[in-house]
């Protein structure tokens, strides 16, 4: 352990942990963990897939119970938190998967259950004493909205805020952000890192879980590194940088970083052609594209642009409102999603939990469930074939699991990401739509899956890959193009790559 | 077979048991016969129900199906003379048409289930009525089809056919749920039908087909119970047996949010149920207590399942952690 941490070390800690272990069925999630926080101080918390970080929020934030351990808080050491003690002694607690209410509006989720009531007997909620409350927390986090949007009309990133705004809305001394830039693009992500260095200069301590590296190393005062549930190391100031961490977190340093192939290559056919397509919810606006065999295709944009919109639209969930779709040159006609995996065009949709992966099945049921005739004989599943074809995902995509036959909800957020991949990767696509792929998967992983879609493209595959990571968007992609408001703005190709035209495109502008 | 099933088959033990021990007429081979003809026409009815609780669904309208099928059954072979074989495979059809009607307007148009089949309810018990004039349908005096009789209402070896019938369509049922194509989409759906629909599960149809089969089995039902009865007063034949069906799927560890439950429950479910019954006829309790009965025990019985499980993950998880600490060498 090399524990060369000296800035801050004089001032007594906030919070800390000591010898925390935790345990699920065939997992060892933590395995005798220790850090200390210290008022005023963000700590990077790093870590692969399921190496326990969410784990060691949930416990912090009196959402599970340690096997063993003591967590101290201002001096008062505990077993176990629960939810309240948690809460009351000032930690706020940002989930990694966004648990808002839907049918509510912003306001009402960020003071669900402690809304400000109005005197006399109804105990009415006083709107406008809630407005007045939620407006300071907005502006805090840099939203663009107003607080009585209902929340199932904002976007992922949108919602992030709302989140965070609501962490807020308690009187915090610890922040704990479970990988909130993983559906952020660059511009809010930056507001976010601000409002992470506000919340310092108050005196308030934050915990910030990313795999987004160059972020940590943009705010963190120290980064804790955790490996297989234990501390593999921690950073101070001077020491954070990009290859410590990652050599930390995966035992080695990571070879080169995966960068797509700079020779020119010859673009293939067209595979997937949309043509004046227009989707429900930029009715007014025609988009076309060609989507090439061999080729990763980048779709750049600022959230809310129509990519999500249009990838439904290629996958058969939404029908194009005109213009028409054509594969290999047929006019292609959509009814479902069904008609799409028929075609072997697939979708790793942006929302794993809700329309990824099946929480309740298996790893292997999971993996099975778009092809599942095959895994069948006589229309009668053979859970030998099913565990076969999930094995092989599991050892080629490496998700990280006691068996293929654990439920996928127990699994971490990347590992739920690998099966949603896996399932796709055990047919032949012919058009492989990924939207937003690497969200909340480690660094290593993050290298394999660039891998894996280079493989899919070099074996002749269309690949369109949606992204909100710059360094992603222009690292992996053949070509570029860029949606604004519900339309591509530009195509770049190679030679035109750079962070700056990518967002000119996105706001609407030209490409220098 | 799950713990939960176990769970419940312990409990009709020892329910009769105890039923026995006060009353030992329980277990009269007549007795015992006459029960387990209502399982088997419970049991059918409740299979059907299950396929579309586990969608997350639910029809209403299968006691009024039981009332306006029975009486065109009877209708079809005592007064209109039709071969029976034929008028029983046109009520199947029925039962399909309707069953898929319903399935139609809750997949296409997205009306809700419990709506389109509280209509439904309404609605055929209205046309049931109407048809007889609110009279009653039955079979003219020495009108005989011994076929018939033998198959529904018939015995083989002191065991009655409908039971046997029950059994070979749970048999072929279980296989459907647990082990086909189909039966993995159904509970998929259940689950979560958003990412079934991503997995590329033409949902729609699905969910129609499980309708279908539900109408199917209740028109299957509906014609034994019209065989069983004789006799049929369309404004109250078959009242409440929607909630019998659903009760049956409830106790047997189906969740009406779907995705969950197993056809050895929903069997097991309709046992205890009409072991209930039953069982508030033999200690004389008064039979106008009886929903009431039967509401307590489900009551009961799923908040012991809930608060069991609740135990049991606790227990789940300090096994794990004491084995891994056992477990844990010295590094
Ligand atoms: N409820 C649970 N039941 C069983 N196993 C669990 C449960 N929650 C977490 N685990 C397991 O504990 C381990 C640590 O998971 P955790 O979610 O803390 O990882 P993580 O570091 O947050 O990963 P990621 O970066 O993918 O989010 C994983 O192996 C995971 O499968
Ligand atoms: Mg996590």
């Amino acid at each position: 352990m090399n524990y060369t941490d000296t800035t801050i070390a004089a001032t007594t800690p906030f919070l800390s942990l000591e010898n925390v272990r935790k345990t699920y069925p065939g997992v060892v999630a933590l395995d005798g963990f220790s850090m200390e926080v210290r008022p005023g101080e963000v700590i990077g918390l790093v870590g692969e897939n399921g190496a326990g970080k969410s784990t060691l929020m949930k416990i912090l934030g009196g959402v599970t119970t340690p096997d063993t351990g003591t967590i101290t808080v201002d001096g008062n050491a505990h077993n176990s938190l629960s939810v309240e003690a948690s809460l009351g002694s000032g930690i706020a607690f940002v989930h990694q998967e966004l648990n808002l209410f839907d049918n509510l509006d912003v306001a009402a989720n960020i003071f669900f259950g402690r809304e400000p009531l109005r005197a006399g007997p109804l105990k009415l909620v006083d709107r406008a004493r809630l407005r007045e409350m939620v407006a300071p927390l907005l502006k805090r986090v840099g939203a663009n909205f107003s607080a009585d949007t209902q929340v199932a009309d904002l976007s992922l990133a949108q919602q992030q805020m709302v989140e965070i705004a609501k962490a807020l809305s308690i009187k915090a001394r610890l922040v704990i952000l479970d990988e909130p830039t993983s559906s952020l693009p660059i511009a809010e992500t930056d507001k976010l890192l601000d409002v992470i260095k506000a919340l310092k200069a108050d005196g308030i301590s934050v915990i910030f879980i990313s795999h987004r590296l160059h972020e940590v190393e943009r705010v963190a005062d120290r980064v804790v590194v955790l490996r297989d549930g234990m501390l593999a190391g921690t950073l101070g100031k001077r020491d954070i940088n990009h290859d410590q961490m990652v050599k930390l977190m995966i035992g080695r340093m990571l070879k080169e970083r995966e960068k797509a192939s700079e020779a020119a290559r010859a673009p293939g056919a067209t595979a997937l052609a949309a043509k004046a397509v227009r989707t429900p919810t930029y009715p007014g606006r025609p988009v076309d594209l060609d989507v090439r065999r061999g080729e990763i295709l980048g779709l750049a944009g600022l959230v809310g642009s129509g990519r999500t919109e249009l990838a439904r639209v290629f996958f058969g969930i939404d029908g194009s409102l005109g213009g028409t779709l054509e594969l290999d040159g047929k006019p292609l006609a959509l009814g479902s999603a069904a008609d799409a995996v028929a075609h072997g065009i697939f979708l790793v949709p942006e929302d794993r939990k809700l329309t990824g992966i099946l929480l309740d099945f298996s790893i292997a049921q999971n993996i099975s469930l778009p092809n599942l005739p095959a895994h069948a004989k006589h229309q009668l599943v053979s859970a030998s074939a099913e565990t076969a074809t999930a094995e092989t995902q599991k050892k080629n995509l490496g998700i990280k699991a006691p068996s293929v036959a654990t439920r996928t909800g127990t699994l971490s957020g990347g590992n739920q990401q690998k099966v949603v991949l896996g399932k796709w990767l055990a047919m032949n696509p012919k058009v492989m739509i990924l939207d937003e792929p690497t969200r909340g998967i480690d660094i290593g992983a993050k290298a394999e899956i660039y891998g894996l879609m280079r493989a899919l493209a070099d074996a002749g595959v269309a690949v369109l890959m949606i992204s909100s990571d710059m360094e992603e968007v222009i690292g992996v992609s053949d070509r570029i193009a860029v949606m604004h408001e519900g339309q591509i703005s530009g195509i770049l190709d190679k030679d035109q790559f750079s962070q700056e035209n990518v967002l000119l495109l996105a706001v609407g502008k030209q490409p220098k | 077979m799950s713990k939960k099933d176990l769970g419940l088959l312990i409990l009709i033990l020892v329910v009769g048991a105890i039923v026995a021990i006060i009353n030992p007429r329980f277990l009269l081979p007549i007795n015992l016969a006459n029960t387990s003809n209502l399982i088997g026409l419970f049991g059918i009815l409740s299979i059907g129900q299950a396929f579309v609780i586990i969608t997350g669904g639910i029809e209403l309208s299968v006691g009024s199906l039981v009332a306006l099928l029975g009486t065109l059954f009877i209708d079809f072979i005592a007064v209109r003379g039709m071969e029976w074989p034929l008028a029983f495979v046109l009520i199947l059809l029925l039962g399909a048409i309707i069953g898929l009607a319903h399935g139609w307007l809750i997949t296409r148009l997205k009306l809700q289930p419990f709506v389109v089949t509280l209509c439904g309810l309404l609605i055929y018990r209205g046309v049931a009525r109407f048809y007889t004039a609110d009279g009653t349908a039955g079979f003219a005096f020495g009108q005989n089809f011994p076929d018939l009789e033998f198959l529904t209402a018939g015995r083989s070896y002191g065991v009655p056919n409908s039971f046997i019938a029950l059994i070979v369509i749970a048999i072929v049922m279980w296989v459907v749920l647990h082990r086909s194509v189909f039966g993995r989409y159904l509970y998929a759906i259940g689950k979560n039908e958003e990412a079934a629909k991503y997995s590329g599960i033409r949902t729609g149809r699905i969910v129609m087909a499980a309708y279908v089969i539900c109408g199917v089995l209740t028109a299957l039902s509906a014609i034994y119970f019209a065989m069983y009865t004789r006799s049929i007063s369309p404004a109250s034949h078959g009242q409440f047996y929607e909630l019998y069906a659903i009760a049956a799927a409830v106790l047997g560890g189906f969740s009406l949010r779907g995705g969950e439950g197993s056809l050895i429950g929903v069997i097991l479910g309709t046992v205890l149920l009409q072991e209930l019954q039953n069982l508030v006829n033999l200690l004389g309790i008064p039979s106008s207590l009886n929903f009431a009965v039967m509401g307590g025990v489900i009551l009961i019985g799923v908040l012991v399942d809930q608060q069991w499980g609740v135990f049991r993950a606790r227990r789940l998880m300090i096994d794990a952690a004491r084995k891994n600490v056992a477990g844990a060498p010295a590094e």
